[in-house]
């Protein structure tokens, strides 16, 4: 390893050992060589000082990181002001704004909403939606990954329904969906949970793939039988891949959720902003709009959340 | 030095679990290994016969692509060979197995266990409870100077340290022999040179036997009471030299005159392998 490679070693080592930019500072000094020195790598003096830059390295990156936070908000401000500026005045050049409703009736009708049981109503019955498919979707696309990735046989039994299936979009299932499944909930459903399936197979596929060999062997000549191979090795390293799948399922899933509601269903928020459209009701195709993306976003975050604990050692991947 | 702070009953733990008198003899009888079959088969080792004593220091000397890891991966079970058979301790190598220590030249430590669950994952899989690997890893860990670092993951680790990590992981099975694959090959020369020193303090004192791969003809001279010297297409044994360097080894004996005269033996030894080898391609 070259010295400035070993350096930036150093550097990941007493980071990891401090916590919070001040105790870094303050401690760097100390604990760096102190972890170290059992190296003789002559970077025990350099290590401190890069320890100090590295400090306000970080300092400076948090006041980046505010301006961007400042930055963004002054973006969307002026994005909503163009918008309200477009309804006020009935933009209509191409794009037509006489029948969009103005940011502040969007707000007013969201908040008429909020006592509005109704409306939780069709919050709730999308959310459950989405968890039941989503759950069925990791728990068979998980496995489905793992065998395919490990086994050969189960990847040339698999992986034709993949090529064929995959490349149809879960919107395209709907009206067979609707002919097959016995109640119109079930055919939502199951158009939900095809969506989050096919990135998380794919996606756990690669994951396993992607296993270090050297990992496998050396877990076997540690005494490792198959089955803890998979369960310590193969499992741990498709974990950040499969993680990715789990995002990626969860967006698509509420894409496809969103699209069989509006085509069936009295409930749902997708049934509410078609529904909305139908009845002439234009604030609430916005306000259905928002909810929509951000129970979107609310989810993905929460699933990130979830991974995050299984994936804390990556922050330590060079 | 074995370094960090050793207790006199760990000390004593290691000495009665490790150093089983007379064991780790690895016999290589006549093994050749083809990898591919018909028109595109290709001979990585062929028909090499080694008999090594329990406790001895062997490495195996050759330039890259000699086959030499393919001999040592046939003694850790991952290569079958296509003729002969490997013996440790009598018994037939068949798959890879904790009885045979294994470290590599990358760094194979489980990025997402912590140096101690590293360490800790071979006794447990020989079904050790977690109180007692605990105190195995324990041990192991100060044995390698690293108890400090305990808890942390192997990325926060530097090359060195990972492999220090590794070869503690290694003899947390009680191994009959040690295999190294080379360990040292992607380090910079001062930790490699510490490291070198470590594994022989180490090495005193399990009293294990050690299989040790490397193109280094340094390292090998260092480390080695005997140096198999293979040479390339196909790969086989070409020279069996003893180190008479004593022990314990200091760096400074690099330079002593029996130390030089061994070095121009290798050198003429691998450099006579090189030409015939570079011959053969022009032809």
């Amino acid at each position: 390893m070259s010295g400035a490679a070993q350096e930036k070693n150093n550097d990941i080592a007493t980071e990891a050992v401090n916590s919070g930019p001040l105790k870094r500072l303050n401690s760097g000094v100390v604990s760096g060589p102190d972890l170290i020195s059992n190296e003789k790598s002559g970077g025990v003096t350099s290590g401190s000082i890069k320890s100090n830059a590295m400090a306000a390295t970080i300092s400076m990156a948090s006041s980046h990181r505010v301006q961007a936070i400042g930055v963004g908000i002054l973006s969307l401000g002026f994005g909503i002001l163009m918008w309200h500026f477009a309804t006020l005045y009935n933009f209509n050049y191409f794009i037509n704004f006489e029948n969009v409703p103005s940011p502040l009736t969007v707000g007013g009708a969201f908040i008429s909403h909020l006592g509005d049981a109704e409306f939780y109503k069709h919050i709730l019955v999308s959310m459950r939606r989405i968890l039941f498919a989503y759950c069925l979707a990791v728990l068979l696309g998980v496995t489905v990954g793992l065998l395919v990735g490990r086994s050969r046989l189960a990847r040339a039994a698999v992986l034709p329904y993949i090529e064929v299936i995959r490349p149809i979009p879960a919107v395209a299932w709907i009206p067979l969906a609707i002919l097959m499944w016995p109640t119109e909930e079930s055919s939502i459903v199951y158009i939900t949970f095809l969506g989050a399936l096919f990135p998380i197979i794919l996606n756990t596929i690669h994951g396993v793939e992607e296993t270090p060999e050297v990992l496998v062997r050396a877990a076997l000549s540690l005494g490792a039988k198959k089955f803890e191979v998979f369960w310590h090795v193969v499992l741990p390293a498709a974990l950040p891949s499969i993680a990715a799948g789990l995002s990626i399922g969860m967006g698509i899933s509420w894409f496809s959720l969103l699209a069989g509601e509006i085509i069936s269903g009295q409930y749902g928020i997708g049934y509410f902003t078609w529904d909305a459209y139908s009845m002439i009701n234009y604030p609430d195709i916005v306000v259905g709009m928002l909810i929509i993306g951000g129970l979107g976003t609310l989810s993905t975050y929460l699933i990130g959340v979830l991974m995050r604990p299984a994936l804390r050692w990556k922050n330590f991947q060079r | 030095m074995v370094a960090g702070v050793v207790s006199m009953q760990e000390k004593s733990l290691l000495k009665v679990r490790a150093a089983q008198e007379g064991q780790g003899r690895i016999e290589i009888d006549g093994v050749s290994i083809v990898f591919g079959s018909g028109a595109t088969a290709t001979t990585a080792v062929q028909e090499t016969s080694v008999s090594i004593s329990p406790g001895e220091f062997v490495c195996i000397l050759g330039p890259s692509g000699c086959g030499k890891s393919t001999l040592l991966n046939s003694v850790a079970g991952y290569v079958t060979p296509s003729s002969g058979r490997v013996l440790v301790d009598d018994e037939l190598v068949t798959e890879p197995g904790p009885d045979r220590g294994m470290v590599f030249q990358q760094y194979s430590l489980f990025p997402w266990k912590t140096v101690h669950q590293n360490i800790a994952f071979g006794p447990r899989r020989a079904g050790y409870t977690k109180t007692e690997c605990g105190a195995i890893a324990n041990t192991f860990l100060s044995m390698i100077g690293l108890s400090k670092i305990a808890d942390s993951y192997p990325g926060e680790l530097s090359g060195g340290m990972q492999q220090r990590v590794g070869i503690a992981r290694a003899l947390a099975n009680y191994p009959r022999v040690l295999l190294m694959d080379e360990p040292f090959g992607a380090l910079d020369a001062q930790t490699r040179l510490m490291m070198q020193e470590s594994l022989l303090s180490i090495w005193s004192e399990f009293g294990i036997t050690v299989l040790f791969v490397t193109h280094d003809v340094d390292e090998a001279i260092f480390l080695a009471d005997r140096i198999l010297i293979m040479s390339a297409s196909p790969g086989s044994v070409i020279a069996d030299l003893k180190v008479g360097l004593e022990r314990p080894r200091l760096p400074e004996m690099a330079t002593a005159p029996e130390a030089v005269e061994l070095k121009k033996k290798c050198l003429a030894s691998i450099r006579a392998q090189s030409l015939k080898a570079f011959e053969e391609v022009r032809r």
